[in-house]
Order: C-alpha cells, then sequence, then structure tokens
C-alpha cells in the first residue's frame, strides 16, 4: 500500500478558507487522515476527495484550472468517493450565469441566480440574496449519506447560485427558498450539496461521516 | 417552510476574555470565549459573533487564538468584529477560522475597504455593523468609534450603500437601545430590512423574548443578535427559539 492509502484529499485551489472544512473532517475522521491539497498526485492518490468551493464561481474556475487541478478533480469525480460543497456543487454543472462561465460539465445543467421575481415567502415577505442561514433539505430519494439524518433536517446555507440538472433522476435533496430548488445532486460515487455540512453542527457533522464511512 | 430566523449571542472580548460576567452555573472557566461558544452551540444557537474590544493593538493577535480554538470545536458560523482595518486582517481572520469579519468604523473611513476585501474573499465573508442613533423621528445617523463620533450619513443610505459596496450582511445596532434592555429600536430595523436586499441582523437592547420575535415580526430583520440575556442566564437560547417558534417564527429547533 502507498503511504497515502486511505486519505481524504480537500482540494486546495486558492479560493477562500477550507480550515473549516478540514476541521469538521478531523473532527469525525475516526483516525483517518485528511490532507487540505493543490497537489493533483495527492488527489489522484487519496481514497476520497472532498471539493470545497466559497466565493464567486468564475474566480474558482480560473483558479483551479491555473493550479492545473482540472483533470485531478474530473478523474477522482469519475473514480472515488466524491464529496462537492457549495461552489464544489456548481462547478460540477455545465454552465453558470455568475460571470456567464463553463463548469467542469460532470452533471448536464446550469447554474441559476435566484430570480428577482420569486423573492418573496408564501406571506408576501421579502426573502434576502444570499440565502443565507439555515433551511430545510428535503431527502428526495434514499442515499447513504442521508443515513441517521432527519428528513428535512436543517442546514446552514450561502448562497446566491443554484444547480439546475437536466436529469432530474440525480437530485437527492431539495430546498425552497422563494422556489424549490436542489440542494444536492447524486450519482453513482458522487454527492454534491449545496449548503455547508461544515458549519452545520450535527446534520453537518452526520453527513459528513456518513461521506467517510461510504462505499458506493 | 423556509429559511429560519436566527439566533446569534454575541461575546465581548478583551485580550481574550469575554468581558462581561457570565453566570452559567457549571462553567470551568466563565471568561473562556470558546467554551461559552461551545455552551451557545449546545443550546441550539445559529451562529456566534465575538466582537473584539481590545484596546491594545499588541494584544489583537489574541483573538485569533481564541478563533482557532473555537472553529475546531464549533461547528456553527462564527463572526468576528472589532478593529478590522485592512484586507489583511479580514484574511488573517478568516484564515483562522472565521466565517464571516465584521467592519463599522474601518467601513466609514475607507469605504473602498468594503469593496475590496468583498472582491477578494466573496461577500458572504463581509459583514458591515453599522451604529445608528435618532437624530430625527424616523431619521437616523450612523455613529463609530463604539457611538462617540458623528458621521453626518442617514442610516437608510449608508445601508444601501455597503450593499452596493459588497458587504453580504448588515448588523445593525441602536446606539439609544444598547443596553437599555427596552427592545430593539423596530423603526429603524424595518427601515433598513426594507432599504436592502442582504439579510440584516437587529442588535441593541434586548431584555427579553418578546423583544427577539418582536425584532423579526415587527422589525423585519433576518436575524436577531443579543448579549447578556443569554450572558447572564436569563434565557438559554432554546428557550428563545421556542418562545419564537410558539408566535409563528420559522426557527432552527
Amino acid at each position: 500500500m502507498s503511504s497515502t492509502a486511505g486519505k481524504i484529499a480537500v482540494i486546495d485551489y486558492g479560493m477562500g478558507n477550507l480550515r473549516s472544512v478540514w476541521q469538521a473532517l478531523v473532527h469525525v475522521a475516526n483516525g483517518k487522515e485528511i490532507v487540505v491539497t493543490a497537489d493533483p498526485a495527492e488527489v489522484a492518490a487519496a481514497e476520497r476527495v472532498v471539493f470545497p468551493g466559497q466565493g464567486a464561481m468564475p474566480d474558482c474556475m480560473r483558479e483551479l484550472d491555473a493550479r492545473g487541478l482540472r483533470a485531478a478533480v474530473l478523474e477522482a469525480a469519475k473514480s472515488k468517493p466524491f464529496l462537492g460543497i457549495c461552489i464544489g456543487l456548481q462547478m460540477l454543472f455545465e454552465h453558470s450565469e455568475e460571470g456567464d462561465v463553463p463548469g467542469l460539465g460532470v452533471f448536464a445543467g446550469r447554474v441559476r441566480r435566484f430570480p428577482a421575481d420569486k423573492m418573496h415567502s408564501p406571506q408576501g415577505d421579502k426573502l434576502k440574496v444570499p440565502h443565507m442561514g439555515w433551511n430545510e433539505v428535503r431527502q428526495i430519494r434514499p442515499h447513504a449519506l442521508w443515513q441517521g439524518i432527519e428528513d428535512g433536517a436543517r442546514f446552514y446555507f450561502v448562497h446566491s447560485y443554484f444547480v439546475d440538472p437536466v436529469d432530474r433522476d440525480t437530485i437527492a435533496g431539495t430546498t425552497d427558498y422563494g422556489l424549490p430548488f436542489t440542494s444536492a445532486v447524486a450519482r453513482d460515487n458522487i454527492f454534491a450539496i449545496q449548503c455547508h455540512p461544515e458549519k452545520s453542527a450535527h446534520a453537518g457533522l452526520a453527513l459528513l461521516a456518513n461521506f467517510i464511512q461510504w462505499q458506493p | 417552510m423556509g429559511l429560519a430566523k436566527r439566533i446569534i449571542p454575541c461575546l465581548d472580548v478583551t485580550a481574550g476574555r469575554v468581558v462581561k460576567g457570565t453566570n452559567f452555573v457549571d462553567l470551568r472557566d466563565a471568561g473562556d470565549p470558546v467554551e461559552i461558544a461551545r455552551r451557545y452551540d449546545a443550546q441550539g444557537a445559529d451562529e456566534v459573533t465575538f466582537l473584539d474590544i481590545t484596546a491594545s493593538s499588541d494584544q489583537r493577535d489574541i483573538i485569533l487564538h481564541i478563533v482557532e480554538a473555537c472553529a475546531s470545536q464549533v461547528f456553527i458560523p462564527l463572526t468576528v468584529g472589532g478593529g478590522v482595518r485592512t484586507v489583511a486582517d479580514v484574511r488573517r481572520l478568516l484564515n483562522a477560522g472565521a466565517d464571516k469579519v465584521s467592519m463599522n468604523t474601518a467601513a466609514v473611513t475607507n469605504p473602498d475597504l468594503v469593496a475590496e476585501a468583498s472582491a477578494k474573499v466573496g461577500n458572504q465573508c463581509i459583514v458591515v455593523a453599522i451604529d445608528a442613533k435618532q437624530v430625527a423621528p424616523g431619521q437616523w445617523e450612523v455613529f463609530t468609534h463604539g457611538g462617540r463620533n458623528r458621521t453626518g450619513l442617514a442610516v437608510v443610505d449608508w445601508a444601501r450603500r455597503v450593499q452596493q459596496l459588497g458587504a453580504g450582511e448588515i448588523l445593525l445596532t441602536s446606539m439609544d437601545r444598547d443596553g437599555t434592555k427596552n427592545g430593539f429600536d423596530l423603526a429603524l430595523t424595518r427601515a433598513v430590512s426594507d432599504a436592502v436586499d442582504i439579510p440584516v441582523i437587529a442588535s441593541g437592547g434586548v431584555g427579553n423574548l418578546q423583544h427577539l420575535a418582536d425584532g423579526v415580526s415587527i422589525g423585519g430583520a433576518d436575524a436577531v443578535l443579543a448579549a447578556s440575556i443569554f450572558h447572564f442566564g436569563e434565557y438559554t437560547v432554546r428557550q428563545a427559539k421556542e418562545y419564537m417558534h410558539e408566535r409563528g417564527i420559522e426557527v432552527r429547533l
């Protein structure tokens, strides 16, 4: 076995702070080693991969390419347990309205901004963008990463854009904010979620613990 | 069902210690911000805010260690404010484990800081704190330096401006109400919340649970921040949420 066997790689393409993700994973890792890395070889050698992201998607795509990580991400998304978080979910899609940029195209579909004409609650109150705070995630279908998490549990969100998958069978979770939107997708070895499990208290830690155990 | 209104306990920290004593009965160390933050997390707080009021600049780095320790144990969002003057300050706090950084006086004296920081780290990380005092019926002015200095800026105009500059959230404190326990300035809260599209956190004046509920249902706030009612054990965050829930306000229970 190589020295990297069993490692969980958090991909670091220089956008924002990965400490929270790393710390939450360490908290549930049960002794598994978590590495934050910008090295494609280390990503390739890892047992499983976490693909986080924050900030603006055009910047994230640019930095990913600037660090030569695109191929490593695409390969990991084909071959090993893969968890996308926030912009890490959005980047898996074909295109984003944010900056009108192409994404990685792992999932067919586009990333859209919350439409201004829908940003009011059923009671008529104005809904703010970014969608910031704790909202419910409906589990649209069973998945290993939902294990032990109540259907409708609240997770912490911060985002202004959401994914709109072409293949509706990939939708694993939905959330309401002015309109119902896709808050989690899953296919084969990939699970990706819009909220921040690393900041979502018990529900989020449970999801990360499930990911570490997951055998897709 | 939808987005929950947030309840945010705030801790004033100086040189690494919580300023106002707490009377949680079983705390090992009542002045330890990390232990108190853990307690609030256990009670169901939606976020925690640290306000660093350290006067001397050579003790500024202490907050970074507090943030690091907190972020390794508390898995809810952490906002840190106080003495933030440069993008480098913002970065240091984020790198230590803060999720959002709040700026107040520096945003007024150097609005470009808001724009620059937001462009660098994303607007979701940038909170602009506004200290407001009423100057006429329905009119409020922005004050800085802990409420000592007038700026001539109208609060509603400044709130719109910081949104344009790239603030992701506004922490709105009524200096008239702060410390009074008479409740939020609801007209102020409503005026700012209606004027901007980013979330507004109401602050200043909470003395009971009804005040928290009013901040949301009358003031239109997206989140409510309080210090003393939680520190002195008058109410737990859980009790506050149950109270709001019973009044039809959506909360994370």
